[in-house]
């Protein structure tokens, strides 16, 4: 039997810089100052979440997607009992994750952004005491650690201090921590952020033979093709508000036309944005800075010739095009006008 | 409460204290009793001192130990396990009430701040020589060492989550250096009776009630009266601990 999520209305608004925690890397710092004219004191005051409403099913992949300072960390922050909610409520199963945190806890494993292991520890010490942390008895322990070192190929450095790691040890490390007390809901952050093309694909491996288990699994991430190739559902966040959400599928048919295509041209006459909107194929023009278009449309190359001909015809000249095919990030900039990677 | 749990973290900070346990014991002895080799056996040997100022000196010397010890095994793990990789997060995830968690650190505080007291003593009483006359009472040396060892551990949480990293060399300068100097460790309360604004002004140093709660209860040398010692130790403990605690919870949580 899995275990749900649940997220009601959740808001979170940092007054105080936050700390320098693996968990709060990522926040758009556009700190507003509430400032009134009479008001001497500025007030520091950042809009991580702004009113995110979710539901995560049982047994589900579900993925976060979103720049850096969406949101996306703190709201797993909150479900994994971190930070402290400004307002909303946050379930896991039916326990409330900020005041019933001990319930809630028994049925999480987190991986963090950054590895925050024990540095005190040798590899196998960090599983078997988190092990001991949730109760597991020393044989349990011991079976459970010599698996997981196995599975994540650390079996030979495992008494070897982690301080000495190298990156991708230590992610991979964290992984088998998070998974040793055989959590009902697994959450990882940016798991596969400067990781090796090979390690990725074994991570990849591991969430998704973990969910066949049964479990449901809560990552953020923001490669395209990571939400792809591993979510069943997807919810695409920007400054603290879900955009749109649903399957991959779902969401890349919600694209108009599905191709996108980015033109610069010299200058953008006023009458272009029209006579592209009527060539064939062509759901959507906008507007992209003052020399650039964005164009949604059903085909992509085969598009080229008509646009420079009208280009032309209106004493423009077209300077560079990009084709993007149908994925999560024309999606992304669809819905933002900005890329992932902004 | 979750004992099951709160044990495992404890034999966590058992085990890393077990591994570092040389370079720990250097760090927290070796100075105190450099201390008295030097006060206690030259100054008295060569005649500068009475020789009854090792009676004096001995339980000053174990207070300071005990402090220093308690303070640095909750204090500097502390520090480092907040910076930026936040090396506490496995164990603020662990499946108990995140004040237990610091309750945990206090636990093995005090019980690195008492290895340390009782370690002291006779080391310090070799160091010295003979001449050291103790007057050993022990179950109010037993309560006086438990509050020393509490309110160093509770002391090392509150610095612990105070400062960063890059403080610590402040807080050894501003708060542990004048904490000792002015703890009457090495002089006892009644002597700064020629001081009389310094003698009421040290009564707000935590430092002060342990070495003479210790000087009365291991000593004949003159101390302070041992309830005003223990009354004082105790509301001193309970101050530390509440903000402590609510400091570790804005530590802990964003």
């Amino acid at each position: 039997m899995g275990i749900g999520i649940r997220i009601e209305n959740l808001r979170k608004v940092y007054d105080t810089p936050p700390p320098s925690a693996a968990r709060g890397a990522g926040f758009s710092f556009v700190a507003q100052r509430t400032a009134g004219p009479k008001e001497k004191k500025k007030k520091f005051e950042v809009v991580a979440v702004d009113g995110i409403s979710l539901e995560i099913r049982a047994g589900e992949v579900f993925g976060l997607l979103g720049p850096n300072g969406a949101g996306k960390s703190t709201t797993i922050g909150v479900l994994t009992t971190r930070t402290r909610p400004t307002g909303g409520r946050a379930f896991i199963g039916d326990h409330d994750a900020w005041r019933d945190q001990v319930k809630a806890k028994r049925l999480i494993g987190v991986v963090p952004q950054r590895p925050n292991l024990d540095f005190a520890l040798t590899a196998r010490e960090i599983l078997l005491f988190h092990g001991a942390y949730f109760g597991q008895n020393t044989r349990e322990r011991d079976r459970r650690s010599s698996e997981l070192l196995e599975q994540f190929h650390l079996t030979e450095r495992a008494d070897d201090m982690v301080r000495n790691f190298s990156g991708g040890m230590m992610q991979r490390i964290s992984i088998a921590r998070a998974m040793m007390h055989d959590p009902e809901v697994l959450f990882l952050d940016e798991p596969s952020a400067g990781l090796d093309p090979q390690t990725r694909l074994m991570l990849w491996e591991i969430v998704r033979g973990y969910n066949k288990l049964g479990k449901t699994i809560v990552l953020t991430t923001h490669y395209m093709d990571e939400a792809d190739a591993l979510c069943d559902r997807l919810a695409i966040i920007d400054h603290g508000r879900i955009i749109s959400q649903g399957t991959p599928k779902e969401l890349k048919a919600s694209i108009p036309g599905g191709y996108l295509l980015r033109l610069r041209f010299d200058h953008v006459p006023e009458a272009l944005p029209g006579e592209l909107k009527n060539l064939p194929g062509v759901t959507e023009v906008r507007a992209n800075g003052e020399t650039g278009l964005d164009v949604y449309a059903g085909r992509g190359g085969p598009l080229i010739a008509p646009i420079v001909n009208a280009a032309q015809a209106l004493a423009a000249e077209l300077h560079d095009v990009h084709i993007a095919e149908p994925s999560l990030e024309t999606l992304f900039l669809h819905h933002t006008g900005r890329s992932l990677r902004d | 409460m979750n004992w099951k749990t709160f044990y495992a973290l404890l034999s966590r900070d058992g085990h890393v204290a077990r591994r570092n346990l040389l370079p720990m014991l250097l760090q927290n002895l070796l100075q105190p009793l450099l201390l008295t080799f030097v006060f206690g056996r030259i100054l008295t040997t060569s005649g500068m001192m009475h020789a009854e100022y090792k009676n004096m000196l001995l339980p000053g010397v174990m207070a300071i130990s005990m402090v220093l010890s308690g303070v640095q095994a909750v204090a500097m793990p502390l520090i480092t396990e907040f910076q930026f990789t936040r090396e506490i997060e496995d164990r603020l995830l662990a499946p108990i009430d995140i004040h237990w968690v610091a309750m945990e650190k206090i636990a093995a505080g005090m019980v690195q701040a008492l290895v340390a007291g009782l370690v002291v003593i006779p080391a310090a009483w070799l160091t010295m020589g003979s001449g050291v006359q103790l007057a050993f009472r022990p179950a109010e040396f037993g309560v006086i060492c438990v509050l020393v060892a509490m309110f160093s551990a509770a002391g090392g949480l509150l610095l612990g989550c105070s400062i960063g990293q890059t403080q610590i060399g402040l807080m050894f300068s501003l708060v542990i250096a004048p904490m000792m100097m002015f703890g009457c460790a090495y002089y006892s309360w009644q002597s700064l009776a020629a001081f009389p604004v310094l003698q009421y002004a040290v009564l707000v140093n935590p430092l002060v009630y342990a070495s003479e709660g210790l000087r009365g209860t291991l000593t004949s040398a003159p101390h302070i009266r041992i309830p005003i010692v223990v009354g004082a130790l105790a509301l001193i403990n309970m101050a530390l601990l509440v903000v402590g605690l609510r400091k570790f919870q804005q530590k802990a949580v964003s």
